[in-house]
């Protein structure tokens, strides 16, 4: 049993610059979402389309949080649908959304802190592991082959990230910036279709940001995954996204290529601050 | 000279080229392990048949696109099994090889390109590309790039990029229509053709391009061999850069000589734990690694439980007292052998397992002078570290420690068929079957290094002991005078103060000034350390180089340093007056450091024109600077600092044993 290939999505290689933006992956079709008396999303409406880099920002409080957690079935809105690859998705629960190909990191590092970089980069492979419980108490037949398959999968992985030295450092000892690298790890490990990144680079110092900026687009140019982010720093927004999502008060203010974000008046007035 | 080789050996002198020695291997002793490489987290193999059979691929497909007897190949990159097989390849093919060291920037990498007249480019990955897709419009010769990593080079359209994964693919197509013609060429080869061009790091002005025949290399590798008993056993790793001639002796000649195993490291940043999977018995590093290494034993042993550093600081106690002795062969008691045997059980012994050091029969050091606690305290362990003297001019060897003979302030003795003499100005010049064959494109530099009779000037001043050991001083045009008469060895000082773990780098001042002072710049990792454990927060290394405690902390080893100066009627008046600790590390990207990290005085003395005045300015308690700083992607940014400077303890030269200061 060999190591699947990293990209799940083979399609053959773009004749020039990244892959080309590809039909409408995943949509979300007038969301409205309330917990008891607060509406933290109304009435949004977008698409993601496959391959591309899309943006969601918004002032605190928009309501980026939640819109992840909806995408990947962690909230259920009251009102919306969500459609995955043409097909209504009814209530489901992460781990099936990420059966189906959608992973995420989340906005505060959720690792488990006492194991080393390697063994989280092997939990993301969880939902493919299929040996039984006795199976891989004993490492013996199919558990052993699962297991040199993931971990040489996992290590691919750790190449690609450039994160061979701290393989088996546990994660509590590394710096932040290589804690959100480990998390983006696991994420690729389930080989998602849609990765959802919940402020990648938050609290990262500007070489840590460039890094991180690279690796995403790196993710979405060698495996054409595609990418929904929430990002806080104009900067590194309007540098490598496609498109971009604005949220208001659970509104949904703009949706467009940065550069027709940027000069929206509506975008500017409300989050960008300008006069 | 001995001229006994170890009967596992079995490569005679007439395999005079590097392809003639692979060629042997891989049909004498095809399935033994001739290179390692660690990859996806594991130790990947192939034996010298293996090798071979990659070569000649890569050498066919060479063929294939163009590359013929006198083309050279420049290899671009950090220790890797392919790269090594195509600078083999070249060979094959009757080129030459030209290593270039893999951090440069582009521009550096474009007077290499240029000057070598580079054909073909055979690099690691993207970043190598980039930088060469930067400067080929001006290496006119450069006609064809090779690159190993495809990562993020899928979308990159130029005609003359080839992966080596196509190379090979050339390759064998090119072997099954010429299935003859590659070993033809191989042996064509003979050991007076240039076998490589390395370019020397260039400490003063540019670069120069050393010839190296394969003779050069290879009789003064196995020169090295027979003296020091090396066989086909022996574990190399190969960290340090490729265009060093270092790793061209170690990891390639002596590896084909020998025919022993060479591993290649994981990344640069998993160096260490390489190290110890590994367990090599052959080992070179440069002092900086052995002190790294040193260094970061002694921040964990201060973490450790009381218990245990007091076992630690007892055993290494002991080690220092015997430990040099017994490797040296000299006569130890029972008493004390057992005490030792002890110590190896509970200390010795984990400790060299944990850094990698449990095989090592033999280890050498070069390139700068090693501190004296740093020398005892490896050898102390029973680890065979060994300083050898040499050039790339030579070839490497021109002295090496003989067993037995080990002095941590010589060099030793003339290595096997190597002369020596001391010229009427000082300056150590050398005769050897390893002198270059010339610099290339440049006879005037020639004729001025080497004369007509062979003789090389190594530019370093040197004596000779009453041993019969070489000593090295200093560069020759560095060594100063201060204006009483005084000697003023710069780099002796710089060396003195480096070997304190707390200083990284140092630059001394004193040629025609009345007094010595001196430039330090602290060690982030290791007064990081020592700032943490006081609870003394910093924001960073500015920061941290300007604390009053960091201050006191180098204050005092500049005080040891001055105490230690004054013990020397020779040397007492050299004694550091003044010190400023420097806002920034000193870096080979803004020019103040050669690539191979050694101080580049001048540049320095003109950079920071202003603060060595202010140093001698008793009256000025600070300085300001702003200098420009180069980072990784080679935008440029400003950096500016309040320097402090600090007055050190002067002793009066003393001709009585001096009590030591502080």
């Amino acid at each position: 049993m060999s190591a699947p290939p990293l990209s799940s999505t083979a399609s053959a290689a773009a004749p020039s610059g990244k892959r080309p933006i590809g039909d409408v992956i995943l949509s979300v079709q007038n969301i409205s979402l309330r917990f008891g008396g607060v509406r933290a999303l109304t009435n949004i409406s977008f698409d993601v389309r496959q391959h591309e880099v899309l943006a969601i920002i918004g002032p605190n409080g928009a309501g980026k949080s939640s819109m992840l957690n909806v995408i990947n079935g962690f909230y259920h809105p009251q009102e919306g649908k969500v459609f995955h690859k043409g097909k209504e998705r009814l209530k489901m629960k992460p781990h099936d959304a990420a059966r189906a190909g959608i992973a995420r990191t989340f906005q505060n590092i959720a690792l488990f802190k006492g194991m080393s970089a390697l063994d989280n980069i092997m939990t993301g492979r969880n939902t493919m592991m299929k040996s039984s419980l006795l199976d891989q108490m004993l490492y013996w037949g199919r558990a052993q082959k699962e297991e040199i398959a993931h971990r040489e999968f996992c290590e691919r992985i750790i190449d690609f990230l450039e994160i061979e030295a701290i393989r088996k450092t546990p994660v509590g000892r590394l710096p932040y910036g290589l804690q959100k690298r480990v998390e983006l790890g696991r994420a690729l490990a389930a080989q998602p279709e849609i990765l959802l990144l919940d402020e990648p680079m938050a609290g990262m110092n500007v070489e840590e940001k460039e890094d991180m900026c690279r690796f995403i687009l790196d993710v979405n140019d060698e495996f054409g995954t595609t990418m929904v982010l929430i990002e806080h720093d104009m900067g590194v927004v309007m540098d490598i996204s496609d498109r971009v999502v604005v949220l208001d008060y659970g509104r949904k203010l703009a949706d467009g290529t940065p550069h027709e974000v940027r000069s929206n008046p509506d975008v500017i007035a409300a989050y960008l601050g300008g006069h | 000279m001995s001229t006994q080789v170890h009967p596992s050996i079995t490569t005679t002198r007439a395999m005079d080229t590097l392809p003639k020695l692979l060629h042997h291997h891989a049909h004498t002793r095809p399935a033994h392990p001739a290179m390692r490489e660690k990859d996806y987290g594991i130790w990947q193999t192939w034996s010298w048949k293996q090798v071979y059979d990659e070569v000649l691929l890569l050498a066919g497909g060479l063929a294939a696109l163009g590359f013929r007897r006198g083309h050279t190949l420049a290899i671009v990159g950090d220790n890797r099994p392919q790269l090594y097989w195509s600078m083999v390849a070249a060979q094959v093919l009757g080129g030459t090889p030209v290593p270039v060291y893999q951090d440069s920037v582009a521009s550096e990498m474009q007077f290499v390109l240029e000057h070598a007249e580079a054909h073909f480019a055979v690099v690691e990955d993207q970043e190598q590309v980039d930088k060469l897709l930067e400067v080929i419009d001006r290496c006119p010769s450069l006609g064809t790039i090779l690159y190993e990593d495809p990562r993020g080079l899928r979308d990159y359209q130029q005609p003359f990029l080839h992966s080596l994964d196509a190379l090979r693919e050339k390759g064998r197509e090119f072997i099954a229509c010429h299935p003859t013609f590659l070993e033809q060429e191989l042996q064509q080869g003979k050991g007076s053709d240039i076998g490589v061009m390395l370019y020397t790091s260039g400490t003063t002005g540019k670069p120069k391009g050393v010839m190296l025949s394969f003779d050069n290399v290879l009789i003064t590798a196995r020169n090295n061999v027979e003296m020091e008993g090396l066989t086909a056993d022996e574990e190399v790793l190969a960290y340090l850069p490729m265009a060093w001639v270092g790793d061209h002796l170690f990891s390639m000649a002596q590896a084909y000589v020998c025919g022993f195993t060479v591993s290649c490291p994981e990344s640069g940043e998993t160096l260490l734990t390489d190290l110890r999977e590994l367990g090599p018995t052959y080992f070179f590093a440069p002092p900086r690694i052995y002190e790294n290494i040193l260094t970061t034993v002694m921040i964990r042993m201060e973490d450790a439980s009381r218990a245990k550093q007091w076992m630690f600081k007892a055993a290494l106690e002991l080690a220092r007292k015997v430990g040099v002795r017994i490797l040296d062969g000299e006569a130890v008691s029972a008493v004390e052998r057992l005490k030792y045997w002890l110590g190896a059980l509970l200390v010795y012994g984990p400790l060299k397992n944990v850094l990698g050091f449990s095989r090592i029969r033999l280890a050498y050091t070069a390139g700068e002078a090693i501190g004296p606690e740093i020398f005892s305290f490896y050898r102390a362990l029973g680890i065979n570290i060994k300083q050898i003297y040499g050039s790339t001019e030579a070839s490497v060897f021109i002295c090496v420690q003989p067993n037995g003979q080990v002095f941590s302030d010589t060099v030793g003795l003339p290595a096997p068929g190597v002369e020596i003499r001391i010229a009427e100005s000082g300056e150590v010049m050398f005769r050897s079957p390893g002198v270059f064959h010339a610099y290339f494109k440049q006879p005037d530099k020639t004729a001025e290094e080497k004369t007509a009779d062979g003789w090389v000037h190594t530019g370093d001043a040197g004596l000779f002991d009453e041993r019969g050991h070489l000593k090295i001083i200093d560069r020759a045009k560095d060594l100063g005078r201060l204006t009483n008469g005084g000697m003023f060895p710069p780099k002796y000082l710089e060396n003195k103060l480096k070997f304190f773990p707390f200083i990284k780098e140092a630059v001394a001042f004193g040629d025609q000034r009345d007094h010595a002072c001196a430039f330090v710049n602290i060690d982030l990792e290791a007064v990081g350390n020592w700032a943490e454990r006081r609870g003394l927060p910093y924001s960073g290394f500015q920061d941290l180089a300007a604390r009053d405690e960091v201050y006191e902390l180098i204050r005092d080893c500049v005080n040891q340093v001055n105490a230690d100066l004054a013990r020397d009627p020779l040397l007492s008046s050299c004694q550091i007056h003044r010190f400023l600790l420097l806002h920034k590390q000193l870096d080979a990207d803004d020019g103040e450091l050669t690539r191979t990290r050694k101080v580049r005085r001048r540049f320095i003395a003109e950079r920071y024109a202003e603060q060595i005045e202010a140093l001698y300015d008793r009256s000025r308690p600070s300085v300001h600077v702003s200098t420009e700083v180069t980072f990784e992607d080679g935008r440029k940014g400003k950096v500016e600092a309040d320097l402090r400077l600090a007055d050190a303890e002067v002793h009066p030269a003393a001709t009585a044993p001096l009590r030591k200061a502080g």
